[in-house]
C-alpha cells in the first residue's frame, strides 16, 4: 500500500489519541514518503503511553510539516523520497506494524548501502524540525545526580577520567550522610517544580523514594518481571526460534505479559519499564547495565529537570536465567568501572537535551572523598583538595 | 598516555615496533560480525543476513588459495568463535565453493561435546555464543565424530582436551588453545583465527568489555610469539591482525557508546590494521585510508593467487 491510499479506516487499531492524531492528519499523512512515514507512525502508534516530552516531539513533527505547501512539503521530504524500498517493505502493514517495518527497513538500508544516506536525511530532518519549532528553555536548569561504587572499600582504578576535563574534581569530600543528602535534594526540586516525569530516581537495587512527582525506576523491584521475562525468552529460544523472532516477540509483549498494571497513568510507566529490559541489551542480567540504560532512556524520552541514579553491585557471572528466591554473588569492583562509564554517558546523555550549557551534573563514589562536579560556574579540568560537604558540593553546583 | 591505551600492552609496546601499522581501515559494508568476518574473507561487502546460517555469496581467500596454488584441505584452516560462523570456510559461489574452501573449527561445539550435559551449566563461561542478543544462546550442541576427528588430527585425546579446555578462562582462550596445537601438529600454511571476546561489550558492562580488550591484546601477542617459536613457521609467516569493525562512538546519539556498533557512524566503521612478518616493514605508520575488502588482495599478491571477485585494492606497502 502506498501513503496516498492511507484513509480512516487503516488507524482503527491505534489507541485512542493516536487514532484521533492520525485521522486529523491524514492529509498531511498521505503526502509522506515511505521510507518516513512508517517511522512516524511507530512513534504515533504508542503516543497514548508516551511522556510529555515525547508527544511533544510528534507534535512538533507536525506543525513543522503541516504548514507547508506541496511543493516545500516535497523538498523537505526530498532526501527520504530518494531512499529505494524493496517491493516486500512496501507491501507489508506498514500501518498496524511500524515497528516490524522499521526492523525490516533498517536491515534493507544496510544491506542495499543506504544506511549512511538514510542516516543523513534523518539528522538534517531532526535539525530542520529543531530550527522551525525551536524549545523554550527549561523552568529550572537541569541536575543530574550519580551515585557510584557501593561496597567498593578502595579502588586503585583511576575515577571520573572521562569526565575531569569538563568540572572539577573534588578529592576531599565529607561522605557521611551523602546518599540522604542527594535524596533530600531531588525531593526538594520535586516540590519546588511538580512538573509530570521531571524528577527520576534510578536504583540498582531497592531503594525507592515515595514522593508523588519523583518517577521511582529499581531494578530489585523488576526482579519477578525479570524472571517472567526471562522465563519467556528461553522457551521461545527452546522451542528453535531464531533471533529475529525472539525480537518480534520482545516487541510484542506488553505489561500485563510480565505482571506490570497497564491501565491509566500507570501505563506509561510499566509500558517504559518494560521497554527497559525488552529492548535494552544486558538489561535483564546485570543491574549497572539496567541503570546506565534507564537514566539513557529517561533522559532521552522524558527529558527530566532532575535525575538520581544509584548504582549497586551487579552480579558477578554473566549467566542467563532467572533468579528464583537466590542472592547471586557480585561483583562490587567491576560495579564501580561499569557505573563510572555510566555517569560518562548520563552526563553525555543530559547535555544532549536543551538548557544544556546551564546544567549541572555532580557524581560521587559513595561513602568515599571523591567526586565531581559539573556546572557553569565551575571550573573545568581543576581539582579541589579542601574538605566539602556533600550540601556544599551541591551548593556550588548549582 | 592517550585514553584506553593501557589496555593493550602487548600490541602497543612488542607488536606494533616490529609491524606497519594501518591506521585508517575503514569498513563500508554491514556491520554484523558474520557478514563482515565473510566480508574480510571473501574481499567484498557481502550483503546477507547476518544471523543467518548461509555461506558467503563471493569465493572465500581460502578457495582462490587453494584453487590457484592447488592446496589440499588440510592446508586452510578457520578458528571461530561461534557456531554462526560455520559456513564461514567456504563460499556458494559456483566457480569455486564446495570442496575448495577452508576446514572450520568451532571450538565450543567442540567443548559441547566433550562435556557431559550436566557439566555445561559449569561452563557457561566458555560456551556463551552470542553476545549480540544476550538473550538469545543457539543451540551449541556438538557432533561427537567431528570431536574425535579433530582430536585425531591435535594428537590429542578427548580427555585431555576437555580437562585443559575447562581450565581456561574464555572462548578465545579456547580458540588459541586450539590453533596453537593445529599449528604444531598440521602446520596450515593458512590459518584464520577469529577472537570473539570483546563482544560482550553487548551486555553493556564497561568491566567485560575491558576485560576483553586486555585478553585479545595479551592473546595477539601469544599468536606472535607461537609464530616465532615454532619451526614450521618462524621466519617465513606474515600475520595479520584487525577488527572487523569499530563500535559506536560515545557521542553518537543514535547509539550508546561502546556496547554497540548499530550507528554506521565513522568509528564504528574505522577501525586498524597491523601486519607482521619477514618481508615486512618494521615500526611504520601507514596513515592514508584504506578498506577491509583490501585484505585479500593483499594477501593474494603475497602468495601468489588471483581473487577476481574481490572489491579491494593490494596494499602496496606491504606486498
Amino acid at each position: 500500500m502506498l501513503p496516498s491510499q492511507l484513509n480512516p479506516e487503516h488507524f482503527q487499531a491505534y489507541p485512542p489519541e493516536a487514532r484521533r492524531i492520525a485521522i486529523r492528519q491524514l492529509p498531511l499523512l498521505r503526502q509522506l514518503p515511505l521510507s518516513y512515514l512508517p517511522l512516524l507512525l511507530r512513534e504515533l502508534i504508542a503516543y497514548d503511553w508516551k511522556f510529555p516530552a515525547e508527544r511533544k516531539e510528534i507534535d512538533d513533527q507536525f506543525l513543522y510539516l503541516g504548514p507547508m505547501s506541496k511543493d516545500q512539503l516535497a523538498e523537505t521530504m526530498h532526501p527520504f523520497s530518494e531512499i529505494r524500498l524493496s517491493p516486500q517493505l512496501q507491501n507489508m502493514d506498514w500501518v498496524n506494524q511500524p515497528v516490524r517495518f522499521s526492523e525490516d527497513f533498517s536491515a534493507y538500508l544496510w544491506q542495499t548501502h543506504q544506511i549512511d544516506q538514510f542516516r543523513k536525511a534523518s539528522i538534517d530532518f531532526i535539525h530542520g524540525v529543531h530550527a522551525a519549532r525551536p524549545e523554550q528553555p527549561p523552568p529550572v536548569p537541569r541536575l543530574g545526580l550519580v551515585i557510584v561504587g557501593q561496597q567498593v572499600q578502595a579502588t586503585s582504578y583511576p575515577l571520573f577520567r572521562k569526565l575531569r576535563p569538563y568540572g572539577v574534581h573534588f578529592t576531599n569530600v565529607v561522605a557521611s550522610n551523602g546518599r540522604e543528602t542527594l535524596h533530600s535534594a531531588l525531593i526538594q526540586r520535586a516540590q519546588a517544580h511538580p512538573i509530570p516525569y521531571a524528577h527520576w530516581y534510578i536504583d540498582g537495587g531497592s531503594t525507592q523514594i515515595l514522593h508523588p512527582h519523583i518517577v521511582c525506576v529499581s531494578y530489585s523491584a523488576l526482579q519477578p518481571v525479570r524472571n517472567l521475562l526471562l522465563k519467556k525468552m528461553i522457551a521461545t529460544i527452546a522451542s528453535g526460534a531464531g533471533p529475529e523472532a525472539l525480537r518480534t516477540q520482545l516487541a510484542l509483549m506488553r505489561p500485563e505479559d510480565v505482571g506490570l498494571p497497564d491501565q491509566g497513568e500507570q501505563a506509561i510507566l510499566s509500558r517504559f519499564q518494560l521497554s527497559l529490559l525488552t529492548e535494552g541489551s544486558g538489561t535483564q542480567i546485570f543491574s549497572t547495565t539496567f541503570v546506565q540504560w534507564a537514566a539513557r532512556e529517561a533522559l532521552r524520552r522524558a527529558q527530566p529537570l532532575t535525575l538520581l541514579t544509584h548504582y549497586t553491585p551487579r552480579q558477578r557471572d554473566a549467566e542467563i536465567r532467572p533468579l528464583e528466591g537466590e542472592v547471586p554473588v557480585t561483583d562490587p569492583q567491576a560495579s564501580l568501572i561499569d557505573a563510572d562509564m555510566g555517569a560518562y554517558y548520563t552526563w553525555i546523555n543530559q547535555q544532549r537535551l536543551n538548557g544544556a550549557e546551564q546544567s549541572s551534573f555532580l557524581v560521587w563514589f559513595e561513602g568515599h572523598r571523591e567526586a565531581l562536579a559539573i556546572g557553569p560556574k565551575l571550573p573545568r579540568a581543576a581539582t579541589d583538595a579542601n574538605p566539602i560537604s556533600i550540601a556544599d558540593l551541591l551548593g556550588k553546583v548549582t | 598516555m592517550p585514553d584506553g591505551q593501557e589496555n593493550i600492552p602487548f600490541l602497543l609496546h612488542e607488536l606494533i615496533p616490529q609491524a606497519t601499522f594501518f591506521a585508517q581501515v575503514v569498513n563500508r559494508g554491514i556491520l554484523g560480525h558474520y557478514v563482515a568476518t565473510a566480508s574480510l574473507a571473501t574481499g567484498v561487502y557481502e550483503t546477507f543476513n547476518n544471523f543467518a546460517a548461509v555461506p558467503p555469496e563471493y569465493p572465500t581467500v581460502f578457495e582462490y588459495f587453494r584453487k590457484d596454488l592447488n592446496r589440499p584441505a588440510s592446508d586452510a584452516w578457520v578458528i571461530a568463535p561461534s557456531n554462526g560462523f560455520n559456513r564461514i570456510g567456504e563460499s556458494g559461489h559456483r566457480s569455486y565453493g564446495e570442496g575448495l574452501g577452508a576446514r572450520v573449527i568451532l571450538p565450543k561445539r567442540l567443548l559441547a561435546s566433550a562435556l557431559k550435559p550436566a557439566d555445561t551449566v559449569l561452563y557457561e563461561h566458555l560456551l556463551r555464543d552470542n553476545y549480540e542478543t544476550p538473550l538469545y544462546a543457539p543451540d551449541i550442541s556438538g557432533s561427537h565424530v567431528e570431536l574425535h576427528e579433530l582430536a585425531e588430527i591435535l594428537r590429542l585425546s578427548v580427555a585431555d582436551f576437555t580437562a585443559h579446555a575447562v581450565s581456561l578462562a574464555s572462548p578465545d582462550e579456547l580458540s588459541v588453545y586450539i590453533a596453537r596445537r593445529l599449528m604444531r601438529q598440521v602446520a596450515p600454511s593458512m590459518l584464520w583465527i577469529t577472537l570473539h571476546d570483546i563482544d560482550v561489550a553487548h551486555s553493556g558492562a564497561y568491566s567485560l568489555y575491558l576485560q576483553g580488550i586486555q585478553r585479545s591484546d595479551r592473546l595477539c601477542a601469544q599468536i606472535w610469539e607461537t609464530i616465532q617459536s615454532e619451526p614450521e613457521y618462524a621466519g617465513k609467516t606474515t600475520l595479520f591482525i584487525l577488527p572487523d569493525f569499530g563500535r559506536d562512538s560515545d557521542t553518537d546519539p543514535g547509539g550508546n557508546g561502546f556496547q554497540h556498533h548499530r550507528t554506521g557512524d565513522a568509528l564504528s566503521r574505522t577501525t586498524w590494521m597491523m601486519v607482521l612478518g619477514p618481508h615486512v616493514r618494521q615500526n611504520t605508520i601507514v596513515d592514508r585510508p584504506v578498506e577491509s575488502v583490501d585484505l585479500v588482495p593483499t594477501l593474494g599478491r603475497i602468495l601468489g593467487f588471483a581473487t577476481p571477485y574481490s572489491q579491494g585494492k593490494p596494499l602496496t606497502e606491504v606486498v
